[in-house]
């Protein structure tokens, strides 16, 4: 008797310290947050002295969808860099959401400044009733004529804008053959022929047969949380010169109906052709592989088993190793769902697959959009900043226990729109922080610190789209955000004493945008390996100029693989400048 | 049918559970949180058994709680201690947490209720669905209600059903919007795992058929109190509202049990 009583107790003890066990272990898994160990990367907001006044507007939709319109026109709020007129230096384009409002495109006046001149260059007015409205926009040169021309993506008919070279554009969507309606939210520029013309990568997001202005039928939403496949067909345009694109989807096999969010373009397993990644909705992420331009083929590469919410797809080499890793955002709220942002090693040469590491900070960014990866601090290796927030709205009104009603039921109830929850003045992971992580480059994603309250970054807007550049040319990265509902902002780099390098690329036999270019920089013993983007992140674009920090090391080989599968190797090329190379024919 | 029979004919319902939810739906998200919900399930039964009670327990009960544990939580990424800790709490609860020789939780519902309570930043509770397909959910449905009218418990479970379906019109009456999403929860897996393998279980329910009725339907009664909180904003039970149906047997459950238990024992009292 006296045996069995101590042994309860020993038993009674280790249960306790069980939930003792719990209870640490789940307030280390909230991961890293600096309380004052961010000084090495230091921002500070301002949009408004440098003359960014711009406000996205959601767009209103037919009247049937009003019960859940903050839920399902919570989209378009998008920023890409582009440097317009050649003067090198980046400047900027947002798209807005609602009929009349006009999208904008800032060009950047050498003095910390910007200026609006959407209007006279024609690329203002893009949302018309009857057209549709704005969902982001990238930026890319399909005709080699040296300057970037524009193509935006919408809830309606797409629109490709030919810059003149004089400040303004023209519309070139219908001769092109890329007038044909869609509800996207993300499009890539990339040469996936290596013919040195850039084609494009539309992807679709609700089917192409939904008007949101004149519903036929409330049925639009997705028949599955996890694997749905009844989204927007994703479309493959070859450009065949002369300002015309040809869909080759279905002979390209890319056509994917997973409610895709975002795609970047790389060449993930080095064979020398770009690839795509996907972020889908609702589903897990596909990784289409190159197969010499001649088809894609759907890898089996890790993700096929992991569902979740992809909203962008941000690509960078995370340690030094030489390889394009990945990094999707999803969605986490406490006590609800925790999908988790994936962090993924890229192990394609070697495993054949993607290793998905993210813990902490890094897979738990609240309900994340989009993310990019960056040098900051210039100190040799990518930070990530990620933007978030959903609806904010009444604070005091939650979204999320009315949502989980039908989140875990029969696909048929839920994919009428119909029967959703009225959502009223309620917040959805409302009022959320963007995040700052820092990459300190020690084990796993562990090693990424948030710092952005240290650093400056205490927004609690709904950010949708993020994008980087050396904004001022002065040898660090700037962030631009977008936000839902909300004012665009411009955290300006403090600076810092690292080292850094630039490249403008120039094709020749390439694309003259060099979209896919693959830089690999040598410096202090490890490689780093960047991807000119024809979009990347969620509806967002980075300035095609590559920037690397260095740290306090020496500026090593420097190899850029072209597009065209042309390698050039540079040795001696001096530190803290920016490099024009133009493609050797 | 003796209930060593039954308990069987629920393992193979859990398994098909999970078979075809895995099949289809990839629902468990990672065989490594199996391994380790289960095996941690299995040997805590046999340890604790062995060095308690000197004999080792029949493993079919840690079965269903290991393979319940897999498939309904949802913890953030990559993070398995709560496999390994829900296990252990949940079968650690049949031996820790009893009062007159019974436990009073039923261990997997112990389990989940624990983690979504003190380790909300880790922790959810399935959210998946059965897509589209309502050949899965007529399967599932077609099985579990056999095997719970072979089981002894089909009272349990049609008491349940019947009383979320007519709380679900009084919640809607009461809330508004479209009657279908107060139905739609009780069409998905998280549910058909409650009504089959949680509130039926025949060691954590009440001695009298009568009693096990009113029993649950208070569990649906206070289920509908967590979720009219859900839908008035009511922040004091925030925390209980991620999972209703699960806290409110947890909060039911034990105090019945304990109610039950003492009643029974003061029966046994009583001079005749």
């Amino acid at each position: 008797m006296l045996q069995s009583s101590w042994r309860r107790v020993v038993v009674t003890a280790v249960f306790a310290a069980g939930i003792a066990g719990v209870v640490a272990l789940n307030h280390r898994a909230v991961g890293s947050v600096a309380d004052g160990g961010g000084e090495a990367i230091r921002l500070s907001e301002v949009a408004h002295q440098s003359g960014i006044e711009f406000v996205h507007r959601p767009a209103t939709l037919d009247a049937k969808l009003a019960h859940i319109a903050p839920h399902v026109a919570a989209l378009g709020a998008c920023v890409s860099i582009v440097d317009v007129n050649n003067d090198n230096w980046p400047d900027l384009y947002f798209t807005t959401s609602r009929f009349g409002v006009p999208n904008a495109l800032y060009i950047n006046q050498r003095d910390g400044t910007f200026r609006d001149v959407a209007a006279e260059a024609g690329v203002a007015a893009l949302n018309r009733p009857g057209d549709g409205v704005s969902m982001g926009a990238v930026w890319g040169d399909y005709d080699n004529d040296g300057f970037e021309d524009l193509f935006v993506y919408k809830w309606g008919y797409p629109q490709l804008l030919h810059n003149l070279g004089n400040g303004r554009f023209e519309d070139a969507t219908a001769p092109s053959g890329l007038r044909r309606w869609m509800n996207s939210n993300g499009a890539v520029w990339l040469d996936f022929d290596r013919d040195g013309l850039l084609d494009l990568y539309i992807t679709g997001y609700f089917r192409s047969d939904i008007d949101f202005w004149h519903l036929s039928t409330t049925r639009i939403m997705q028949h599955s949380w996890d694997f749905a496949s009844n989204g927007g067909k994703n479309l493959l345009f070859k450009n065949v010169g002369n300002g015309r694109f040809e869909d080759v989807t279905d002979a390209m096999g890319v056509g994917s109906t997973r409610w895709t969010l975002a795609a970047a373009a790389a060449d993930f397993n080095d064979d020398g052709w770009p690839d795509l990644y996907l972020a889908n909705d609702y589903g897990p992420e596909e990784l289409f592989l190159n197969r010499a331009g001649r088809r894609f083929e759907l890898a089996r590469a890790g993700l096929e088993d992991d569902s979740k919410s992809g909203m962008a797809v941000a690509v960078g080499d995370v340690y030094n190793r030489g390889r394009h890793d990945v990094f999707v955002t999803n969605i986490s709220e406490r006590g609800f769902l925790f999908q988790g942002n994936n962090l993924r090693i890229n192990f394609l040469k070697e495993l054949g697959r993607f290793d998905e590491i993210a813990t902490g900070v890094v897979a738990d960014a609240g309900w994340a959009w989009g993310a990019q990866f960056g040098d900051l601090n210039n100190d040799g290796l990518l930070d990530l900043v990620v933007t978030n927030g959903f609806i904010s709205a009444d604070t005091g009104r939650d979204y999320w226990y009315a949502m989980s009603k039908i989140a875990g039921a029969q696909g048929n109830i839920f994919e009428d729109a119909k029967n959703w929850p009225p959502i009223g003045s309620a917040s959805l992971s409302g009022y959320e922080r963007s995040r700052v992580l820092m990459n300190t480059g020690t084990g796993g994603s562990e090693g990424f610190v948030d710092v952005a309250e240290a650093a400056g970054v205490t927004d609690r807007l709904d950010g949708r789209s993020v994008a980087m550049a050396d904004l001022f040319n002065r040898g660090v990265l700037d962030v631009v955000i977008a936000n839902q509902k909300g004012r665009a902002l411009l955290y300006r780099n403090a600076g810092n004493p690292g080292h850094w390098v630039e490249f403008k690329l120039i094709g020749t036999r390439s694309n003259r945008s060099a979209i896919g270019a693959d830089v690999t920089v040598a410096f202090g013993g490890v490689r780093q390996r960047q991807v000119v983007d024809g979009g990347m992140g969620f509806c967002s674009q980075n300035d095609r100029r590559l920037h690397f920090g260095l740290g306090d090391q020496r500026l090593g080989r420097v190899t850029i693989r072209w597009p065209s599968g042309k390698e050039q190797v540079l040795d001696g090329l001096a530190a803290d400048r920016l490099h024009v190379i133009t493609e050797p024919r | 049918m003796s209930r060593l029979d039954a308990k069987y004919l629920i393992v193979f319902l859990i398994t098909l559970v999970l078979v075809a939810g895995e099949a289809r739906y990839n629902i468990l998200g990672g065989y490594d949180r199996l391994a380790i919900a289960l095996g941690t399930c299995l040997a805590t039964e046999v340890l604790l058994s062995w060095w308690l009670r000197g004999r080792v327990a029949n493993i079919a009960s840690a079965y269903i709680t290991g393979i319940s544990l897999a498939l309904l939580l949802k913890p953030q990424a990559n993070i398995l201690w709560p496999f390994a800790l829900g296990a252990f709490l949940a079968i650690g609860s049949k031996y820790v947490l009893i009062y007159r020789g019974r436990h009073l939780w039923n261990p997997s519902n112990f389990a989940i209720a624990l983690l979504l309570l003190v380790a909300a930043d880790s922790v959810a509770v399935l959210s998946h669905q059965w897509g589209n397909d309502l050949r899965i959910n007529l399967v599932i449905w077609a099985f579990g209600l056999a095997v719970a009218s072979r089981a002894g418990v089909l009272h349990v479970t049609l008491t349940y059903v019947i009383s979320f379906l007519v709380l679900a019109v009084v919640r809607n009456a009461m809330v508004g919007g479209p009657l279908l999403a107060e139905l739609a929860p009780i069409t998905g897996p998280m549910y058909q795992l409650f009504v089959f393998f949680m509130v039926t279980d025949p060691r954590t329910t009440v001695s009298t058929r009568r009693g096990r009725i009113v029993v649950v339907a208070i569990v649906a009664l206070v289920e509908t109190v967590i979720r009219l909180a859900g839908d008035f904003q009511l922040a004091l039970l925030r925390p209980l509202y991620p999972s209703p149906p699960l806290l409110a047997l947890a909060i039911v459950g034990p105090i019945a049990m304990w109610w039950d238990l003492r009643r029974q024992a003061q029966a046994g009292a009583a001079p005749n």
